[in-house]
């Protein structure tokens, strides 16, 4: 059955208006932030089931996730409700799973450790490389590779441009969380500034001026850097809007349009 | 059970949990979940998850976050659940005296007194010798209660402490975490989680991680390495670990930190004795203690996230003795003394002269 298409699919250039050639990403860095109110991991599940959908034009995608804040078992449970079989998934190499849960640097050992992370995240992309699919890494969340990596923002800057090395050798596209509001009373803002200079899209989930509620979940802004108009002039768009969470899809809609 | 039932819940999900047939004190939840009480009521309409990472944010001025650290370590303990106590005190033990028994009501005392009176006649010497090693499991009508309420005047049983059932840790002799981390990892090794049926629940208690007076205190990343392995090796097993810390002694970005690495965040308040504008505004302020907020509940297996009706609660103590929290309400507002609706809107001539005047 058709999907209609999604106000964040729309926002996000992931549809093309017709919700059974969905585009992928080729190459993009996309940024997703949230805070303690407004967890934004819905959007990671959202875009698991899109990148895992057998709707996706020109090639099958595969997605690999480096999980830091979940377990296996917590995104098998959400993406089934969702129509997504991650075991299946994981078993064709579609999916290829880091459990980094109990990830820990020693002290004088946190280079050597993100060495070692990335070491194993390309050797992943370079073994999938040759079957021609979109690749799309996924790390949830960098706020907790730094914890892992012991406060070192040093380091883990240096693996997310490593990572970004990525986007333009092997056309993968990387979506990370990361936790705005940690920063935002911080003396520094290397980390979130930096992500954000290298993201081509932002995707800020916050609760609303008025709270939580039981009907709206919360707001989210999309920024989309870089569409471009095919004539070498490069649009950026803001699109804002409100959802609300539900166990197998997530309801988008503007601000007041919901009856 | 007539005493916590007859009350509603105040913190309410919308889902009816049933309880587990052969684990006393656990119930299974929606999306494949498992529950154990927080030996508070009016906090339990599910309970804590099992697996899961409870925080309290404490109030420096108030220790309103020792009255759910109680509750939770006594509800335990009256299910023959190992726990492993850590507080910032050269001798935690001492701490085990001053958690509450079990709240008794007088149709219970006057059953109870009659059987025991029956005991007493057949084996009295005996008695006294059997209590130590039975395990303690109050019953009512043949099933072992969820959720039980205590009496925070009365100490709990001591042979439910003796023994090995609670194991205590001074975080004064810690002078780097990772020896309290091992202490942690060996006792959550006794209750592994495997997708079958579970055999037994534990729980871990921490009390004011971060004080100023522990040696660690000002290693931030140190504090944040050992609540993140603490939060992966609870969830792989079967256990709940709750965790006290005064947020206001840690910087703001590293609170946050803290913030996002519990399941479930609640913070706990001091209110200010004799405040006429809050004993306006608030019904039954002389008889509240402090507030308790929620600012997150643990989501297991599911994206949707919990939206509560209310997430700050009064703590008050009733009959000053067991611990309630309670909504709160608006007090009625003095008819006397504010004005009327018809008088006050700008329709009708405003009170005061503006420059923009309708």
């Amino acid at each position: 059955m058709d999907r209609p298409a999604s106000f964040l699919d729309e926002a996000l250039s992931l549809d093309d208006g017709d919700s059974n050639n969905l585009q992928p990403w080729i190459g993009r860095v996309v940024l997703v932030e949230d805070c303690v109110e407004t967890n934004g991991a819905f959007v990671l599940h959202h875009l698991i089931k899109r990148f895992l959908s057998p709707n996706l034009s020109s090639s099958d995608s595969i997605v690999i996730f480096v999980a830091f804040a979940q377990p296996f078992s917590h995104y098998d449970r959400i993406l089934r409700k969702m129509g997504c079989n991650l075991v299946v998934q994981r078993e064709n190499k579609r999916l290829i799973f880091f459990d980094m849960l109990m990830l820990e640097c020693p002290d004088d050992g946190v280079e050597d450790g993100i060495i070692a992370l990335y070491g194993n995240i390309q050797k992943a992309v370079e073994a999938v490389s040759s079957l021609n699919k979109n690749i799309t890494i996924m790390i949830d969340d960098i706020s907790l590779l730094e914890v892992a990596a012991n406060g070192s923002t040093k380091d883990v800057l240096d693996f997310m441009h490593y990572c970004h090395t990525l986007t333009t050798q092997f056309a993968c596209t990387i979506i990370t969380v990361i936790h705005e509001d940690i920063y935002s009373s911080a003396d520094h803002f290397t980390l979130p500034l930096q992500m954000e200079h290298l993201a081509d899209i932002k995707i800020k989930a916050e609760p609303l001026v008025t709270g939580l509620a039981a009907d709206v979940h919360g707001q989210l802004t999309i920024l989309n850097k870089g569409s471009s108009d095919g004539l070498g002039r490069w649009k950026s768009k803001i699109r804002n809007f409100h959802y609300r969470v539900k166990e197998n899809s997530v309801e988008y809609f503007y601000p007041g349009g919901r009856t | 059970m007539a005493t916590n039932k007859g009350r509603t819940s105040s913190f309410s999900r919308n889902f009816s949990a049933a309880p587990t047939s052969s684990i006393p004190g656990l119930k299974y939840g929606p999306n494949g979940t498992i529950f154990l009480s927080s030996g508070v009521p009016d906090l339990d309409s599910g309970g804590f998850h099992l697996g899961s990472l409870v925080m309290i944010m404490e109030d420096t001025e108030a220790p309103h976050h020792m009255l759910l650290l109680r509750n939770f370590m006594s509800q335990g303990l009256v299910h023959n659940q190992p726990i492993l106590y850590a507080s910032p005190s050269t001798n935690p033990r001492a701490f085990l005296g001053t958690l509450p028994t079990m709240l008794v009501s007088k149709d219970d005392r006057s059953r109870n007194t009659d059987a025991e009176q029956k005991d007493l006649r057949i084996a009295w010497q005996y008695k006294k010798y059997l209590g130590e090693n039975k395990p303690h499991i109050e019953e009512r009508d043949g099933k072992v209660e969820y959720c039980n309420e205590f009496d925070l005047r009365k100490p709990i049983e001591k042979h439910l402490i003796m023994g090995n059932r609670v194991e205590c840790i001074s975080l004064l002799d810690c002078s780097s975490l990772a020896g309290f981390r091992n202490s942690c990892s060996k006792f959550l090794s006794q209750l592994p989680r495997y997708d079958g049926n579970i055999t037994s629940a534990g729980r871990i208690a921490i009390q004011s991680l971060c004080a100023p007076q522990c040696e660690y205190f000002d290693k931030e990343w140190d504090m944040l390495s050992f609540i993140r392995s603490l939060k992966s090796m609870v969830r792989s097993s079967n256990a709940v670990a709750f965790l006290t810390f005064p947020a206001s002694l840690v910087s703001p970005s590293v609170s946050k930190r803290w913030q996002h690495l519990a399941d479930t965040l609640l913070s706990v308040k001091a209110i200010p004795d004799e405040d006429k504008e809050l004993a306006n505004l608030l019904t039954g302020y002389q008889d509240m203690l402090g507030l308790l907020s929620v600012h997150k509940v643990a989501r297991f297996n599911t994206q949707v996230p919990v939206i509560l009706d209310a997430t700050t609660y009064s703590i008050k103590l009733q009959k000053r003795r067991s611990l309630v929290l309670e909504c709160l309400n608006q007090a009625p507002v003095d008819g006397s003394s504010g004005s009327s609706y018809g008088t006050s809107g700008s329709c009708s001539g405003s009170s005061k002269t503006g420059t923009l005047d309708f």
